[in-house]
């Protein structure tokens, strides 16, 4: 065999070889291919058909191009001509027929999915209703049932089906979690309806994906899925008063400046993303972690309280192209960002 | 005889030598005007594609700001597929098919000059918003409402909208042209069955451009009116429906990627064939699939919808519409297969190109059946998953036979045989930098990577994958600048090219001399079956047999004013941008010159049978 044959044929060994290696499953609360909810797994039963009938065709393509480019290479001084063969009815006939018997195995599973994940729960008694809008770069989660609403961390609780109403407040968004399930569009004048459901608690990582400006790639969110009590505290912990900074310079300033886009409990505005325990929240504006490297998802209130100055004094650093003045437009002191950091930072709802 | 028997002004020097190919109506050099064109915005798409990947080389990379890397991506993708990919199939078409059925032009070689300028100003007009620093930056698809005035109010999608649409003519003039070239210029004996493939697929594809360029038209048209004119048709305030332009924009889109691909399954097939010395397994099987592909091609828009809420009535019959195309296609694979099945293969570059192209586009369509599949696509649609498919389609598939095409037809358009040697290097480097760059992205994508972010984070498991699919890049950067230097190279050579430079030649482009003389045949050609000039050759024949006796050979005549027509649009397309009294002055200067040419005839002149011949005397 010629050397570059074999160096084509190693070529193509080593990239089916990487295969079992790159399909590390990935994170369990980011890939679709570690499902952690039905509906991912559903969608990820599909997939395995899907890549099973395709790595048959695959393998016998490779197989059929590497026996001709070897048997029917023209050897040294062969000048002679081949027959030249018209056709083979038979043979046309075998690959016509079984493509379409491997397409009918795939387009089985594909309707039936189809259909159950179109299924409306909305108006199921014993689904939780979540209004989704996303606008440039944020989202907005509110909650019919319980009069709430809150930004960023949409918490849910397991073993039940969430609704979804997803609809977009400015430009097209899509609301996908992958390792809960497949992605729906967020679009502006319509809305759409699937759902999810979350059987096992944890931190799920949501992400934007439909191109929305600058900050698209920093339009990420959180799920947040608890169990059922943990759940109805934080509903109560939500419906609550609002809870202020309890220094009056800071309250007046937090008052007069923030709550006239943000709201906090009863008080404040619609416009911007609800504060509402935010000291609670895994991330500041969705992309700024409060957690530490060592301990995931473990939120450190210090950490907090530094991402929200860094937020709050050059919020287009962070997300170019959003909507939120920095402190500098807000006209807010030194010590006025320092006590609302504070503040928000140690704003924390106890359900869990 | 006709009336005007004018001989062609030629006049000297470097300014003669340009004038001549401003005001070329030939076919062959303005196949190599769209050569050189799709290479040139082949370049810049291919700088963007570089950048875009320096910045995905590590997570949170500051190489580009998250806003000219949302410019960068727009144009990548619309440089790529508009200006660069299809140009180049059209540079193929133009220098090739007149030759394979044995005409001396394409029906109307006037409506074929305008269409390259217009594609060219067009194309110009688009990447000149690099120069304003306004540059379109809502994706080569251009939603709405990201795409409206309301949150894109510079000009950049103002260039996008009228550099589409300019070039957007040109394309269709081409398609337009090709479709009546082929269908009344067939040599004598030469039906429709035999055809070479190439000359099919290009018939077909020019089909699906008249049919779904028009589409793309409509959009922009509307897309234009909501920009510049104040009208509402994606304004959602209004009354307007973004889901509108979803529609009408793949109701072209989806059609263009077969445009983008027929014709590369008719260079395989040439070359495939010709280089295995065996003729193409169920040909007219071939036909009829790719005739197939093409139909089916209109049914299946909305897969690029399937997460946009359509519903699941809609979402299950376009899965099933798409998944049907793969019959087809499988079909056409095997066929290559069972060509060169008991034939003689010989590895020139060109066939490695050929090659090559048959396992990078089965992936390809393969991670287009999982895309089918609405459901699991739920997952797929908008990640990098897309991005690794139709890159193995666009660029493993199309620009890999293009690259097959480029070096099996290079000796014919130039007299020169591109340098084996560094066309293998070409060969190598572009090949598996290619899966390097892309394989890993079908895996980003389903580890949660969501397509078109400027950025990740890391601690994601996207690192390694990102750094491999950039150096994958670089990789395909080398082979392309080894191709570059193959042309430099050839190009200081002498035209030393036969008639049949690879022996093996099948159709008629190879009867002929390289390059072809400016009247093609001296006359036109007998057919007496499919591989005309393979039959002939194995009859012991040297020449193929006249159709007519040797007289004076009717030809076209240039002129500039396809050049003008193109500028006249190019300076209406900033006129509707910055004044609108240059868009009257320009579409003014189109119009009189479409005046002109519709009042004063000019018939044409001749090269009598006597006249010594432009390139008929090798160099």
């Amino acid at each position: 065999m010629n050397r570059w044959h074999a160096g084509k044929k190693l070529a193509l060994a080593l990239m089916f070889g990487l295969i079992p290696l790159l399909a590390a499953c990935g994170r369990a609360d980011l890939s679709a291919l570690n499902p952690q909810g039905p509906v991912a797994q559903r969608q990820f039963d599909v997939l395995v058909v899907a890549v099973g009938i395709m790595t048959l065709v695959v393998v016998v393509v490779f197989a059929l191009l590497i026996y001709v480019l070897v048997r029917f290479r023209r050897r040294r001084g062969d000048n002679s001509i081949p027959e030249q063969v018209e056709g083979n009815h038979k043979l046309e006939i075998i690959w016509t027929v079984i493509p379409i018997i491997l397409l009918i195995i795939l387009a089985v599973p594909t309707v039936g999915a189809i259909g159950k994940f179109a299924e409306d729960y909305w108006d199921d008694p014993n689904a939780v209703q979540v209004k989704v809008t996303a606008y440039q770069y944020w989202w907005e989660f509110e909650y019919p049932q319980y009069g709430i609403t809150t930004a960023q961390e949409l918490v849910v609780p397991i073993g039940k089906k969430i609704a979804f109403e997803l609809v977009a407040g400015d430009v097209k968004h899509s609301f996908w979690i992958p390792a809960i399930g497949g992605k729906m569009d967020n679009n502006p004048g319509l809305t759409n309806r699937f759902y999810l459901e979350f059987p096992t608690p944890g931190v799920y990582r949501g992400k934007c994906a439909e191109l929305c400006g600058p900050s698209h790639a920093y339009m990420d969110f959180k799920a947040k899925a608890v169990d059922q009590a943990s759940f109805d505290r934080w509903v109560a912990a939500m419906q609550g008063p609002a809870v202020l900074p309890e220094d009056d310079n800071i309250r007046e300033a937090f008052v007069s400046k923030c709550l006239t886009c943000h709201a906090v409990g009863d008080q404040g505005s619609p416009i911007g993303p609800n504060l509402t325990g935010l000291g609670s929240r895994v991330t500041v504006a969705g992309i700024l972690f409060n957690d530490t490297p060592e301990q995931e998802y473990v939120i450190d209130p210090a950490k907090t309280e530094e991402n929200i100055k860094l937020w709050l004094e050059d919020t287009q650093a962070v997300k170019p192209g959003n909507m939120m003045p920095s402190a500098g437009d807000l006209q807010l002191t030194r010590e006025q960002i320092d006590g609302i950091a504070k503040y928000l930072a140690n704003y924390q709802l106890d359900y869990e | 005889m006709a009336a005007h028997a004018h001989t062609v002004k030629r006049y000297p020097g470097f300014l003669g030598w340009l004038w001549d190919w401003l005001t070329t109506v030939d076919h062959k050099k303005i196949g190599i005007l769209y050569l050189v064109a799709g290479g040139f915005f082949f370049v810049i798409g291919g700088i963007e594609a570089l950048f875009i990947r320096l910045q995905l080389i590590r997570p949170l990379n500051n190489f580009v700001s998250e806003d000219t890397f949302n410019e960068l991506i727009t144009m990548h993708g619309t440089t790529m597929i508009f200006l660069a990919a299809m140009p180049i199939i059209f540079a193929l078409m133009n220098a090739i098919v007149p030759l394979q059925i044995g005409a001396r032009d394409v029906a109307f070689p006037f409506v074929n000059a305008l269409g390259f300028w217009t594609f060219f100003f067009g194309g110009l007009l688009l990447n000149i918003a690099w120069l304003t620093g306004e540059v379109p930056d809502a994706g080569w698809t251009s939603y709405p409402p990201l795409a409206t005035t309301a949150y894109s109010s510079h000009h950049g999608m103002d260039y996008y909208v009228l550099g589409l649409q300019i070039s957007g003519i040109g394309t269709l003039l081409g398609g337009i042209n090709f479709m009546a070239t082929i269908i009344n210029m067939r040599a004598p004996g030469m039906t429709f069955m035999r055809m070479p493939m190439f000359t099919w697929t290009s018939f077909i594809t020019s089909a699906l451009i008249v049919l779904a360029f028009p589409a793309l038209t409509v959009g922009l048209v509307a897309m234009m009116f909501d920009r510049i004119f104040g009208a509402n048709f994606f304004n959602v305030d209004a009354g307007g429906n973004i889901i509108l332009w979803e529609h009408i924009f793949w109701l072209f889109g989806h059609p263009e990627v077969y445009i983008l691909i027929l014709p590369a399954f008719g260079v395989i097939s040439e070359v495939i064939s010709t280089f295995s010395r065996k003729r193409l397994f169920g040909y007219s099987t071939m036909v009829f699939a790719t005739i197939l592909i093409a139909f089916l091609g209109f049914m299946v828009w909305a897969h690029h919808m399937f997460t946009t809420g359509l519903g699941p009535v809609a979402n299950a019959l376009f899965s099933i519409a798409t998944m049907a195309i793969a019959v087809p296609t499988g079909i056409k694979v095997f066929n290559w297969l069972f060509t060169m099945w008991g034939g003689s293969i010989r590895f020139t570059a060109a066939n490695l190109f050929a090659i090559g192209f048959i396992p990078t586009f089965v992936m390809g369509g393969v991670t287009g059946v999982m895309l089918a599949s609405a459901p699991a696509d739920f997952q797929y649609h908008d990640s990098y998953f897309v991005v690794g498919h139709f890159h193995y389609t666009i660029v493993g598939g199309l620009v890999t036979g293009l690259l097959a095409g480029i070096h099996y037809w290079w000796p014919k358009m130039f007299g020169r045989m591109l340098h084996e040697g560094l066309g293998k290097l070409t060969f190598w480097f572009y090949m598996i930098g290619f899966h390097l760059t892309f394989f890993v992205q079908h895996f980003l994508g389903l580890l949660g990577m969501p397509r078109r972010v400027a950025t990740f984070l890391p601690n994601q498991g996207l690192d390694t994958m990102n750094m491999v699919s950039t150096i994958g890049a670089l990789l395909m950067a080398v082979g392309i600048s080894f191709f570059f230097i193959n042309i430099v190279i050839t190009s200081l050579k002498p035209r030393h090219a036969t008639n049949d430079p690879w022996e093996d030649g099948r159709t008629l482009e190879w009867a002929i001399p390289s390059p072809a003389p400016e009247y093609n045949f001296k006359q036109i050609p007998l057919v007496r079956g499919l591989d005309a000039w393979w039959k002939e050759k194995l009859e012991g024949n040297k020449e193929m047999p006249p159709a007519e006796p040797l007289g004076p050979i009717h030809m076209p005549s240039p002129s500039i004013l396809p050049f003008i027509m193109g500028v006249g649009l190019f300076i209406s397309g900033f006129g509707f941008m910055y004044n609108l009294v240059f868009a009257v002055i320009g579409i003014a200067i189109t119009l009189l010159c479409m005046a002109l040419r519709s009042i004063f005839d000019d018939h044409g002149y001749h090269i009598e049978p006597d006249e010594p011949k432009k390139g008929e005397v090798a160099a």
